[in-house]
């Protein structure tokens, strides 16, 4: 036993050290991944017309357009989105100490994807409403992913403790009434709007502008920039709120935190993206399975492969049926799918869950 | 590629000229584009244009309604002639940036709606006297051929319930306001169901109350469509009228609903089907 111990603590810290190399190889794995984003698409523009941007020479008007309208635009947006998502999922599976947690779980996705419907449905007949144009549904989006949290988290706050347990029920019970205020929505709908609908379900970066990523961007950046504080307190609770508390850890205060930023991020990326299923269950376990549940590096390794595989992920959309696009939803699941299966398969035996 | 983007570059910056490369967005656009005899300036399409034949082998840029602002650049077009409801708006933001002239053809469901459609498209090409002669035909041909089938159903004056799809057993079928049963009025019948606005999924109680005479559908190709006899067989079906005489109408959708160049001959074939030639 005394053995099995002396043995487990160096390999503890061997894990940190890898998930630091692991680390520095995600930069560059995203780095590589937006080159790759900025010289492929369904137009000529290529590395060659990306090096010639770079050192300063002129482009063609429609090379401009292409290069710093529609892909810069995309690859900074797909790598907040992809981010975001990733680590609101490690948070949550944190918060959690469940395996499946998902961003969804704090009522975002139910409350965003109502909002999105409200405006598609309702939204064109409202003349009041022309203001938002359209960053209607956006807007519409964000709006109805933060009541959803704020209601959720009322009612899981008991004198002010949250329960999580009770978080999860009524997350299921306040989805299923989203889903069927959307029922009667889509029921109204025209057949244009549930092209729409189902489009808006499927996710695409395809309309990524400098406008919504100066909306959702600072957004997306603080909430982010915020999840290495609850490291340490998400940790502790992998042990037990108890155990948490006793190690002086401020339980209620790393929750507060915890639901605030997924909420922020995931209503943000939902609302500029539409739903993108998928990275935020995959990319943490994957790093969980690589470097171990450490968040101190899981949350910053999770950023850079969601960003990444997100703007690959993206890349892919846009070349695979081109001149038209694949929704991005389907390439992230059909890329992360068979890896995630490959790997429990593999190292089942670790995944003690 | 590179000749293409250069006379792009020159269109965009000289005065209004024809143009050349040009991409159509809906079925009727490009129906129409193909009758005013331009289709050889066509150098892509959406996934709604599917005919004439030399259009599908043009490249397809995707749901008229998810287009991809790269997608729409990789073509190069120095036109784009769309339907009414094209998009999405972010999209149409990128492409006006890039100085790609956009022209929004108004959709609608009558004789009217197809001539200004034509004139329209005639406008953006630049060949109003051919989009001139070819909507006075047109218009002609539709008015004709509905008052030749309003005077065949005279004292008849079937129920039709257009049937769009039949997934799990439920029956979306078109009420008022849409395409289909601006075509069945024009056929001289009636849509059996006028209490609804849209495509709607109805109980097997709503069918039979309504009664229905005929029953029409889109004709896929067999990917959607379910045999004759598996739709007979459907309990709502089965005992309406339609169904205790099998009188299922099926025709292609785009020929049926385009509200394009071929309606007049759609209503034709669509009135023979109900009232026999």
């Amino acid at each position: 036993m005394a053995l099995l111990a002396g043995d487990h603590a160096p390999q503890i810290t061997d894990r940190l050290a890898q998930a630091r190399r692991l680390h520095l190889g995600l930069w560059g794995l995203f780095f590589v991944c937006a080159v790759f984003s900025l010289s492929t698409g369904a137009t000529t523009v290529s590395f060659g017309t990306l090096l010639h941007a770079i050192s300063g020479g002129e482009l063609e008007p429609v090379e401009r357009v292409v290069l710093y309208d529609i892909r810069l635009p995309r690859l900074v947006l797909g790598a907040l989105v992809g981010a975001s998502l990733a680590v609101s999922g490690a948070v949550m599976q944190g918060l959690f100490r469940n395996p499946l947690a998902d961003p969804g779980l704090v009522g975002v996705s139910a409350g965003a994807g109502l909002g999105a419907i409200i405006a598609i449905v309702l939204g064109a007949g409202a003349s009041w409403l022309s203001f938002a144009g359209i960053y209607l549904v956006p807007l519409a989006a964000f709006a109805g992913g933060w009541a959803s949290t704020v209601i959720l988290y009322q009612v899981s706050t008991r004198r002010g403790r949250t329960s999580v347990a009770t978080m999860l029920l009524a997350g299921i019970a306040l989805g299923a009434l989203a889903g069927a205020a959307s029922g009667v929505l889509v029921y109204m709908a025209d057949d244009a709007q549930l092209r729409d609908l189902t489009f808006w379900g499927l996710g695409s970066l395809a309309g990524a502008t400098w406008a919504k990523i100066a909306a959702a961007g600072p957004i997306i950046l603080a909430a982010l920039l915020a999840t290495p504080f609850l490291a340490r307190g998400l940790n502790g609770l992998a042990l037990g709120e108890a155990a948490a508390h006793h190690m002086g850890i401020a339980v209620q205060l790393v929750k507060n935190a915890a639901i605030l930023s997924v909420a922020a991020a995931t209503g943000a990326a939902v609302a500029v993206s539409g739903t993108i299923g998928f990275v935020g269950i995959v990319v943490p376990h994957l790093l969980r399975l690589a470097t171990g549940p450490d968040h101190r590096m899981l949350l910053p390794n999770a950023a850079l492969l969601g960003a990444s595989l997100l703007v690959f992920a993206d890349v892919i959309s846009r070349v695979v049926i081109a001149p038209a696009e694949l929704p991005i939803g389907i390439i992230t699941a059909i890329l992360g799918a068979p890896v995630f299966l490959w790997i429990l398969l593999r190292r089942r035996s670790v995944i003690d869950l | 590629m590179i000749r293409a983007l250069v006379i792009l570059a020159a269109v965009a910056s000289g005065p209004a000229a024809a143009a050349d490369r040009v991409l159509a967005v809906g079925g009727a656009v490009t129906e129409i584009v193909y009758a005013l005899g331009a289709g050889d300036k066509l150098v892509a399409r959406d996934t709604t244009s599917s005919y004439p034949e030399q259009a599908q082998a043009l490249p397809d840029v995707g749901y008229m309604r998810a287009l991809s602002p790269e997608g729409v650049l990789s073509v190069a077009p120095d036109l784009i002639v769309a339907v009414e409801g094209a998009g999405p708006p972010e999209t149409l933001e990128v492409l006006h940036s890039a100085d790609i002239e956009l022209v929004t053809v108004p959709e609608g469901y009558d004789a009217e709606a197809i001539a200004r459609k034509i004139a329209v498209v005639g406008d953006a090409l630049d060949l109003q006297p051919e989009a001139a002669a070819l909507s006075a035909k047109v218009r002609a041909e539709v008015e004709a051929a509905s008052a030749t089938a309003q005077g065949r159903a005279e004292g008849q004056n079937r129920r039709v319930m257009f049937v769009l799809s039949t997934q799990g057993g439920r029956i979306l079928a078109s009420g008022t306001g849409t395409a289909a049963d601006a075509v069945i009025a024009l056929a001289g019948a009636q849509n059996a169901f006028s209490e609804f606005e849209g495509y709607k999924p109805l109980t097997d109680e709503a069918i039979l109350k309504a009664a229905p005479d005929v029953i029409l559908m889109m004709d896929r190709g067999g990917d959607h469509s379910q045999s004759d006899a598996d739709l007979l067989a459907m309990p709502a079906i089965a005992q309406t009228p339609a169904g205790l005489e099998g009188e299922i109408v099926r025709m292609p959708g785009l020929y049926l609903l385009g509200f394009g160049p071929r309606t007049a001959s759609a209503v034709s074939d669509l009135s023979d089907h109900l009232y026999g030639s």
